[in-house]
């Protein structure tokens, strides 16, 4: 912790609210004003196993996930024996006395590798394999231990709001969350303001959770619980602020591009968005009346880029949304649009592969596999958001590429992106503008006799595009090499001038495209020590190069957003020769940089990579750039976190 | 209009004698009489001799992928509902690589119309088995009898869900198009699996092989309605009728050999068409489809008022 920063952390079973705990807690502090930033991590399972939340909060703004937080609540002993050995030198840990006997090797669902490494610790200390024990195996950290009795605060609940045991058990997330508001001062009107607003309507559980939050409240009073624990000092925001996650930003996005329709399949991490859109498909219009985008679940992913390929031929914005098993199955469809010159976006959540991988847990591992998806060669756009924020115009702009270039775009994220919150300012829709490229125009009644020349020969590889059902529109068009008209050719010249065509429209958005849309710099602009990245280590990267400056290094990032076709130019006036490079990426093999010794010539003078399944912490890349900065890195660095 | 007024002006590569001719007389013809607008016809094509038919016809035309004719039909219907949609693929294109489109399309039960064209073989590939072929046959390229058994395309329309199930006989050009004008016109999803002979790879099932029975002496085609057979199940039917329905539909679908049925298997106009569905979960979907958005200003601005979104996030 410093004083300018807090990280709170939540630890429980997946089913017993993890999720909406940190929520009440994360909402609670940004109505104090705080920036607040939020991170999910979760088992692919319904009930039992563990998933932890975390919830930064800050007086600026941040974009790094920490390792360590100040403040841990343990909802279980499974939480404990996962992050205690995280815990910040100062931090305080909040369990339930009860726990507190809990043998370690009665918990099924930890890890063996992990049992093995606390029984070492324990065995190491002399201290029993319980929860006590491993509270006290760590002489050197001076955390503060809160051991609440939420055995009587359910009997009082139960008591008191007449409701049954299992009901009252259930509030002990809230409770938690209460105990650790206490202790940071915050009041606990603010807490149960946001009880009332999402439990609006559904008086019981008001009551019940109010008093749960009143006997935490109660319990820090009477207790006189010593902390160390402080909120950083509050530079109180007075812009309204939205608390929204990547996914929803994505969503968002789309509605503001005005999409007509969504075919998806279901699969982690990706479903969410299409689960949020659903719920939102029915969007009144500025002038009266409503309009919204049609999201519809198809039976498999071949299946729902086809149909998204299909609703593009009529003139719909189309996207569909997926995770890489589904993006495997979608590459046929997505030649298919090469050749066709269809646009339609794919937004891919990035997991961790390959095949099933691990479904809820993040990578990126995808990029190069994205970059040459298909047989044969097409001209496709592949951009990837870098925050929250970014999340919202790049879904945005994926229609515009889509339909101005005709094309597929692929727009990238990850599994950390979409379960990302944070507090952002309201998404500026004023400059916001939706170009459908260059749409055929209804002919006269002579030439609607003809077919339309779909696939056009133009200079800039653009041909008009017209819509199925379209008066004076009628066309023909396929996945078979063709001629204009859209019919079976394989003459060698009109083959060579089709490839040529489809590939012109790359040249011209590699052309139109603006800077900034395709990349960002960050940090001092003079400096040598040069972080190249891209996606979602934006957060950890610009944060580390800030703190970098502060502390008098010189260091710049560039986020690169296009990443096909890859901003050469742009990135050879930016990065000089004898620039020291520091690529960034959460995969083994370094894909992007890869890609960049493939289009620059240059590579990386220090790769960081993790493959673990989570992102990056702040303290992983601030760590491996010390070590560059003090001469002593290797050339690559991999980080592997056991308590993530 | 007439039959001709739909035929594209492109030289067609079918084999002479090769029942996908008759098929697409019938559609022309269908066309034709139903009156209907050109530009207002999509025809989808999958992979194979008969993902052809969208070339030669002077609709508009989409030639799709192997297996997938059905979910691109599917997504232009739903964002443009005003269109008059018809699929058209191979039994292998539909019961093997699609046959997971074939059963999804069916329980949807959107109004679009599928043709199955049924001969037996992969003719583009050169003759291998599709997944029509019984166990123990073997047809001419094959080098040895078939060791798995067949789909019954009838039953598996109508376990998936098409309210409306037919097969047609491709050199009966006259009754085949009658039963595309049907199809058409039904309110759901449509089926018709048409028996086409291939005269290079199934030497087993040719024109002669429908047209006569070597014991019988008899054509083995015979019309299902001119031997009253009833497909119709009224709106509103009870379970009794409609299991009645499904089972003589079913002991028809078992039919093959001496004689083997053609026309309407089974024809349910009461079920819920999908997008009547949808309209009730967007009410504005039959004016404001995917099609005819996004709703924008002369700025290009959209017209979508997300406010109430905001204020759910709004701290």
């Amino acid at each position: 912790m410093s004083n300018q920063s807090l990280v709170w952390r939540i630890g429980g079973a997946q089913g017993h609210g993890v999720d909406s705990a940190s929520t009440l807690f994360a909402r609670s502090s940004a109505k104090l004003g705080f920036h607040v930033l939020g991170r999910r991590e979760y088992h692919s399972n319904i009930i039992g196993r563990h998933s932890y939340s975390d919830v930064r909060i800050s007086n600026r703004q941040v974009g790094g996930h920490c390792a360590s937080p100040d403040i841990l609540l343990c909802l279980d002993p499974e939480s404990l024996c996962r992050h205690i050995n995280t815990i910040t030198e100062q931090g305080c840990i909040v369990i339930d006395a009860a726990d507190i006997d809990v043998d370690l090797t009665s918990l099924k669902f930890l890890d063996a590798s992990l049992k093995k490494q606390l029984l070492e610790q324990l065995s190491l200390t002399k201290q029993p394999s319980t929860i006590s024990g491993l509270l006290a195996c760590l002489p050197d950290k001076k955390f503060t231990v809160v051991k609440i009795p939420f055995a009587t605060f359910s009997e009082t609940l139960q008591n008191t709001c007449a409701v049954p045991r299992s009901l009252a058990a259930r509030s002990k997330n809230i409770a938690m969350v209460a105990v650790s508001a206490a202790i940071l001062n915050i009041t606990e009107a603010i807490l149960v303001a946001e009880i009332e607003r999402v439990f609006a309507g559904k008086q019981k559980a008001v009551e019940l959770s109010c008093l749960t939050i009143h006997l935490a409240y109660e319990y820090v009073k009477t207790a006189i619980v010593q902390s160390r624990i402080n909120l950083p000092e509050n530079v109180k925001a007075n812009e309204q602020r939205l608390w929204i996650n990547g996914y929803q930003s994505v969503a968002l996005g789309k509605l503001a591009a005005g999409m007509g329709m969504q075919p998806y399949y279901p699969i982690s991490p990706a479903t969410d968005e299409s689960h949020y859109l659903e719920a939102h498909q029915t969007v009144p219009l500025l002038e009266g009346g409503h309009a919204g985008p049609l999201v519809i679940q198809t039976e498999d992913e071949l299946a729902a880029i086809t149909m998204a390929c299909g609703a593009a031929l009529t003139g719909a914005r189309v996207a569909t949304s997926t995770s890489g098993p589904g993006f495997s199955l979608m590459v046929e469809g997505l030649g298919w649009a090469g050749m066709n010159e269809v646009p339609v976006v794919v937004t891919l959540y990035q997991r961790g592969g390959p095949s099933t991988g691990m479904p809820t847990r993040t990578e990126q591992g995808d990029l190069q596999f994205v970059l040459n998806a298909g047989h044969g060669e097409f001209p496709r756009i592949v951009l990837a958001s870098g925050d929250v924020q970014d999340c919202f115009y790049d879904a945005c702009r994926a229609f515009n590429y889509a339909e101005r270039y005709q094309l597929p775009v692929i727009h990238m994220l990850d599994k950390n992106l979409a379960s990302t919150s944070e507090t952002v300012l309201p998404f500026d829709e004023q400059d916001l503008r939706i170009e459908r490229g260059e749409l055929a125009q209804a002919r006269n009644e002579n030439e609607s006799e003809q077919h339309m020349p779909r696939f056009q020969i133009t200079d800039n590889g653009l041909s008009p595009r017209p819509g199925l059902g379209e008066s004076g529109q009628r066309f023909w068009t396929t996945g078979v090499e063709h001629s204009e008209w859209g019919q079976v050719c394989e003459d060698p010249l009109v083959r060579t001038s089709m490839m040529e065509k489809r590939a012109r429209k790359l040249a011209l958005a590699a052309d139109e495209i603006p800077l900034v849309e395709k990349l960002a710099t960050y940090g001092n602009e003079q400096a040598t020590l040069t972080i190249v990245s891209w996606g979602s280590n934006k957060g950890v990267v610009v944060e580390t190069v800030e703190q970098l400056n502060r502390e008098g290094q010189a260091v710049r990032a560039i986020m690169v957003k296009l990443l096909w076709p890859l901003p050469v130019t742009e990135l050879q006036k930016l990065i000089r020769k004898n620039d020291t490079l520091v690529v960034v990426e959460c995969n083994q093999s370094g894909q992007f940089n890869r890609l960049l010794k493939e289009q620059l010539g240059r590579e990386a003078d220090h790769l960081i990579l993790k493959y673990t399944g989570r992102p990056f912490s702040l303290e992983e890349i601030s760590q491996s750039m010390h070590k560059i900065i003090s001469g002593q890195a290797e050339k690559i660095m991999i980080h592997a976190n056991p308590f993530e | 209009m007439n039959p001709k007024d739909y035929s594209a002006d492109i030289h067609n590569d079918w084999c002479a004698g090769c029942g996908d001719h008759g098929i697409l007389n019938a559609l022309e013809k269908a066309f034709a009489e139903l009156k209907l607008q050109k530009h207002q016809v999509a025809v989808f094509g999958g992979i194979g001799c008969s993902g052809k038919t969208p070339y030669y016809l002077d609709t508009n035309g989409v030639h799709t992928l192997h297996g997938r004719v059905l979910p691109f039909a599917t997504g232009a219907k739903l964002a443009n509902p005003q269109l008059t949609v018809i699929a058209v693929g191979g039994d292998g294109d539909g019961l093997g690589i699609g046959a997971g489109h074939f059963a999804n399309a069916g329980r949807r039960n959107l109004d679009i119309t599928y043709l199955l064209y049924n001969n037996g073989v992969y003719g583009l590939t050169k003759g291998q088995a599709a997944p029509t072929i019984r166990q123990g046959e073997k047809t001419k390229a094959m080098s040895l009898p078939s060791m798995q058994s067949h789909l019954n395309p009838i039953m598996l329309a109508l376990t998936a869900g098409f309210s409306w199930v037919a097969r047609g006989y491709a050199y009966d050009t006259h009754q085949l198009s009658t039963l595309i004008q049907n199809a058409i016109t039904h309110k759901g999803s449509s089926f018709i699996e048409i028996l086409q002979p291939c005269p290079i790879y199934n030497d087993l099932h040719d024109k002669q092989w429908y047209e006569q029975c070597e014991a019988t002496k008899l054509p083995r085609i015979y019309s299902l309605q001119e031997e009253d057979y009833d497909s119709y199940v009224p709106p509103g039917a009870n379970k009794e009728v409609h299991e009645q329905k499904m089972i003589q539909c079913v002991m028809k679908a078992q039919e093959w050999d001496e004689r083997i049925p053609v026309g309407v298997f089974y024809h349910e106009p009461g079920r819920a068409e999908l997008s009547q569905q949808i309209a009730t979960q967007q009410t504005f979907y039959q004016a404001l489809p995917p099609a005819r958005q996004p709703a924008i200003d002369k700025n290009n601005q959209n017209l979508l008022d997300l406010h109430h979104i905001y204020a759910e996030l709004t701290i």
